[in-house]
């Protein structure tokens, strides 16, 4: 309890130290979108690291998120904080009500749901034209601003992102460490076992999508303030995909891993700009090397390496003796 | 404490139980046995919940629970263990039990992300209680282990305490001695005493018979789906019909 309080704190210190010798520079930028992946891959771990349910539909909440902020502040011209809360409320609210059917599914069938879900929802991100702009985009969505402060520069969007992400981050490792989170992974484990100890799998398994489609809104009001520019290719299929990734390579069932992942999946595509067309081929491989040698991710594999070096050098040590 | 009231149980046209009837006395240990086939964990089954009775009706406490789902039944404290035991694997032993008190705690999705201060003592309490379980069991030791870990002995045990955290009136235990040694058997034997002592009714459906002899107040026999006997263990010992069907005639 104490060390994990402590971990936090440090984690915490790290992220508001970072931005200091970038001094706000083109790093700072991807930064604030690390902050903003880490969100959206940490509710998706929530529901599949923690309570073992996939979604292949994520990107359809971070899209909701942001168009229903992009579409309120500059057709409605409402108050972007209040549209933040209102919009992420109404998308746990979709979320709750096509959460009952579609996790009744197991497997492959709710992969396959929940993909419908994020492609339906895509689609009509490019069909309403006359509220989102249609595949040309939403533009002029105004930055954030609490009294004359404005979040227009990189370095206060970093703050901005970074001070909700540790929010979630919090929140997140108080709910794992609890009886909610306890009740997520015994059904992870076994459902039959965990409805015979009186858990009630059907709700906490809404609830848990409901919270990762919440998280996924916020996430996605925050991406368009920071870009003031928004368009439906940003919250395609591939994207749900890219967040699965994340949280494959960052760690299943880990808070850390969530942004890990979130970090190296962001920066990895500016470090293979230089491969251009084929960075795929990269990703690929990444993710092949990953689940062969690494299955539980990093936030697994450091704490695994360390111990393979630490008996390695007790034995040396054995044998110089 | 649990009433069976003509019990059958037919699959298709293969009838499973047919005309089964006994009482489970309130802070007994029963024993229900016989031979490979006879129907012990269809009618296991049937008074967990599992299965609906094709006829009869399964009573607790006077009160008809025959259409009760396993979990409706378990919060009327009929719970039950499994023959190849369902632990969480990948949890710790403690968070396991911890786990079994689901039901006698009420955090929800609010209270624990937001560390409420009644969610913290809850928590507190959760964990004194699980501890109290392990050290029943004997395995307290083993608290921060992985379950998955544990050998099959361990992980019978476990799952005892996991169950006893439910705080059961009736404890229905499916081949509990099943893969354990000798000695495990004899630990076992002493745990389920222990039980009972608590004034917990245990039923159980076991192979061994050296353990069944040797704990139960009453047994039931079973015999191709119908009840062949009834009565004490040195009765069922003397019983001649019991003989033939375990050694069959002369």
């Amino acid at each position: 309890m104490k060390s994990d309080k402590l971990k936090f704190l440090v984690f915490a210190l790290v992220v508001f130290l970072v931005p200091l010798p970038l001094s706000g520079g083109y790093l700072t930028n991807v930064l604030v979108f690390v902050g903003i992946n880490s969100m959206l891959a940490l509710g998706l771990n929530l529901l599949l690291g923690y309570a073992g349910q996939i979604s292949l539909g994520q990107a359809a909440f971070f899209g909701l998120g942001a168009y229903g902020s992009g579409v309120l502040t500059t057709l409605y011209a409402m108050n972007p904080w209040v549209a933040m809360i209102l919009v992420a409320l109404c998308v746990a609210l979709f979320a709750f009500a096509i959460g009952f059917p579609v996790l009744r599914l197991k497997g492959h069938y709710l992969a396959m749901a929940t993909l419908g879900v994020g492609v339906i929802v895509n689609i009509a991100f490019n069909e309403t034209v006359d509220l989102t702009g249609g595949p040309s985009g939403l533009s002029g969505i105004p930055n954030l601003a609490i009294g004359s402060l404005t979040f227009d520069s990189d370095l206060k969007n970093y703050y901005l992102v970074w001070c909700f992400a540790l929010g979630m981050i919090l929140l997140s490792l108080n709910l794992v460490n609890s009886r909610f989170g306890r009740g997520l992974r015994a059904i992870h484990d076994s459902e039959v076992a965990a409805r015979v100890m009186g858990v009630n799998a059907r709700l906490m398994k809404v609830q848990v999508f409901t919270l990762s489609a919440f998280m996924s809104a916020i996430a996605g009001s925050l991406y368009c303030h920071v870009m003031t520019f928004i368009s439906p290719a940003s919250f395609s299929f591939h994207f749900s995909v890219e967040l699965l990734t994340m949280i494959v390579i960052g760690g299943l069932g880990s808070v850390y891993g969530s942004i890990l992942g979130a970090l190296l999946l962001t920066l990895l595509p500016e470090m293979l700009r230089t491969f251009q067309d084929y960075d795929i081929i990269v990703y690929g491989l990444l993710l092949i090397t990953m689940t062969i040698y690494l299955p539980g991710g990093l936030a697994a594999g450091f704490p695994a390496l360390f111990r393979r070096l630490i008996p390695a050098r007790k034995a040396t040590e054995g044998s110089n003796a | 404490m649990l009433s069976l009231n003509g019990i059958g149980k037919r699959f298709g046209g293969l009838t499973a139980l047919e005309g089964i009837s006994f009482n489970v006395g309130k802070g007994s240990i029963t024993g229900i046995i016989g031979p490979n086939g006879a129907g012990k964990t269809t009618l296991f089954n049937v008074a967990t919940g599992i299965y609906p009775p094709s006829t009869g009706a399964v009573l607790m406490e006077g009160r008809d629970i025959s259409k009760l789902p396993p979990e409706g039944r378990a919060r009327l404290g009929l719970v039950r263990t499994f023959q190849n035991i369902e632990l969480f694997g990948k949890m710790t032993v403690l968070e396991n039990v911890m786990v079994g008190l689901h039901t006698r705690s009420s955090s929800g999705l609010f209270a624990c992300s937001f560390r409420m201060p009644w969610q913290m003592s809850e928590e507190r309490r959760i964990r004194e209680r699980a501890l109290e379980l392990l050290e029943f069991v004997g395995i307290s030791e083993l608290a921060d282990v992985q379950a998955g870990t544990l050998s099959f002995g361990k992980g019978r045990l476990l799952e005892i305490a996991r169950a006893m955290a439910l705080e059961p009136k009736l404890l229905l235990m499916d081949e509990p001695a099943a893969g354990l040694n000798s000695s495990e058997t004899a630990e076992l034997a002493e745990l389920i005493k222990r039980i009972r002592d608590l004034g917990i009714t245990v039923a159980l459906v076991e192979h061994d018979m050296d353990l069944v002899m040797d704990i139960c107040d009453q047994l039931v026999v079973l015999n191709l789906g119908t009840m062949l006997a009834e009565g004490t263990p040195r009765e069922i010992q003397d019983n001649q019909a019991v003989i033939t069907a375990y050694l069959g005639e002369e």
